[in-house]
């Protein structure tokens, strides 16, 4: 069958037979629990979704270097220096292979890097609170990349083949930055009554927030049920919050620390974990650009961008001068 | 706001280690073949994921068009003859 020609959008009310037969096979593809390629034919509002899923993801990463690169030079010991370069680069390399996912549903790299840097794109609103002290380094890695693997592990099955081979990467290689996290806090929490304290107001610094990372509650996240039914998303947000608020529950023990949440306890009744009351005002507040660090991570972004053009420059003309040589 | 660098994208495969073949392990953008490389190597082989890689120019794979994949893979199809599992009678033959 020849490749259908796009039709214009308004013309007609009606779908054509040829765009009837390609819903039919994409919604086969995901009934079958297959994955969507590049070059199949998708409805426009899944491209438009992932697109901006997958982008919103790779900014995430990007801007998330930078709370934990601001630590590099102040790590304790050249093995924690080490290790912090490691994770940040894998940030990089994380955000590189999503935006190669992200490109192949028809946006290219300029025109989302773009919309990073001219503050029209979201990226995950936790990168918005800065890292006060060294603890941190150890609470972020423990929370923050703790939730994004319990959100990203069952994305490594989203419908949209690049997405999910993207996340498979991504998930083998963060393992290892939540470990390095946790045992952050474990040294300090085995140090000295000031170290404790510090390990101690990380955790209270970061628990709400990494709480907040899995979105709104259901019942006010009116895209995730579109997600789901497209299999993009598999779990909802506050199952996946569950989750993770029991792993961490357990986890925190070994650590000799506690939650700031006090009444947080499993509801044997309901079957599910009863946590604090999430500030969901000051999450959109962030997620709008009001938080504690938007700003600076956004022009630090902008300033990095900037100041590399003579290389992105330097590159492009030598490049041009080799092909030059190689035609001559 | 910021300026367009427009360079080309490049598929980047790797081989793991002696006697298997490269996989595709994903894309990446570069402005010539030499940094194309370098980049594959800094984004694809962090943890000695690859001793060999290649990178070629996306817009030089030549690819099978989805849409008539029914019709452009028919010719396997009802002859299942070309696999060993076909042969029933002979079951139960030692090496065979």
């Amino acid at each position: 069958m020849a490749p259908t020609t796009p039709q214009e959008p308004g013309l007609s009310a009606v779908p054509s037979y040829e765009e009837q037969q390609s819903q039919a096979r994409f919604d086969a593809l995901i009934n079958d629990d297959s994955r969507v390629e590049p070059r199949d034919w998708m409805p426009e509002p899944y491209r438009k979704t992932l697109t901006r899923q997958v982008s919103q993801h790779a900014h995430s990463e990007i801007i998330g270097m930078q709370p934990e690169a601001n630590w590099i030079t102040r790590a304790p010991s050249l093995k924690r220096k080490s290790i912090l370069m490691a994770k940040v680069q894998d940030e990089a390399g994380h955000g590189l292979y999503l935006y190669s996912a992200a490109e192949t549903l028809g946006t290219d790299r300029d025109e989302l890097n773009d919309q990073l840097l001219t503050g029209r794109a979201k990226y995950s609103s936790i990168f918005n609170y800065p890292a006060r002290t060294w603890a941190d380094m150890g609470a972020i890695g423990w929370l923050v990349d703790g939730a994004a693997i319990a959100n990203q592990v069952p994305l490594c099955r989203a419908s949209y083949g690049p997405y999910g081979r993207a996340m498979v990467r991504i998930c083998k290689e963060e393992s290892f930055h939540q470990r390095q996290g946790f045992e952050i806090l474990l040294s300090l929490s085995r140090g000295t009554e000031a170290q404790k304290k510090m390990a101690q107001e990380a955790i209270n610094r970061f628990y709400e927030p990494s709480l907040m990372m899995f979105g709104p509650p259901d019942d006010q996240s009116p895209n995730s049920a579109q997600s789901m039914a497209w299999k993009i998303k598999r779990f909802s947000n506050d199952e996946l919050r569950q989750r993770f608020v029991g792993m961490i529950e357990e986890q925190v023990k070994v650590l000799g620390m506690t939650l700031p949440d006090p009444d947080l306890h499993f509801d044997e009744e309901k079957k599910q974990w009863i946590h604090k009351d999430l500030n969901w005002d000051e999450f959109m507040n962030v997620i709008k650009g009001n938080g504690p660090a938007n700003a600076q991570r956004l022009e630090h972004r902008r300033k990095a961008h900037r100041e590399g053009a003579w290389v992105r420059e330097a590159a492009t003309a030598y490049a041009a001068k080799q092909e030059q040589s190689e035609v001559a | 706001m910021s300026q367009k660098s427009n360079w080309p994208l490049w598929e980047v495969f790797v081989r793991s280690s002696r006697g298997l073949s490269h996989v595709h392990a994903g894309s990446l953008h570069a402005p010539d073949k030499e940094m194309a490389l370098r980049n594959a190597r800094d984004l694809y082989t962090r943890r000695n994921e690859g001793i060999s890689l290649w990178v070629v120019l996306s817009t030089d794979i030549i690819t099978s068009d989805p849409d008539s994949k029914d019709a452009f893979f028919e010719s396997p199809q009802g002859k299942d003859y070309r696999h060993a599992t076909y042969y029933k009678a002979s079951e139960g033959v030692k090496h065979l």
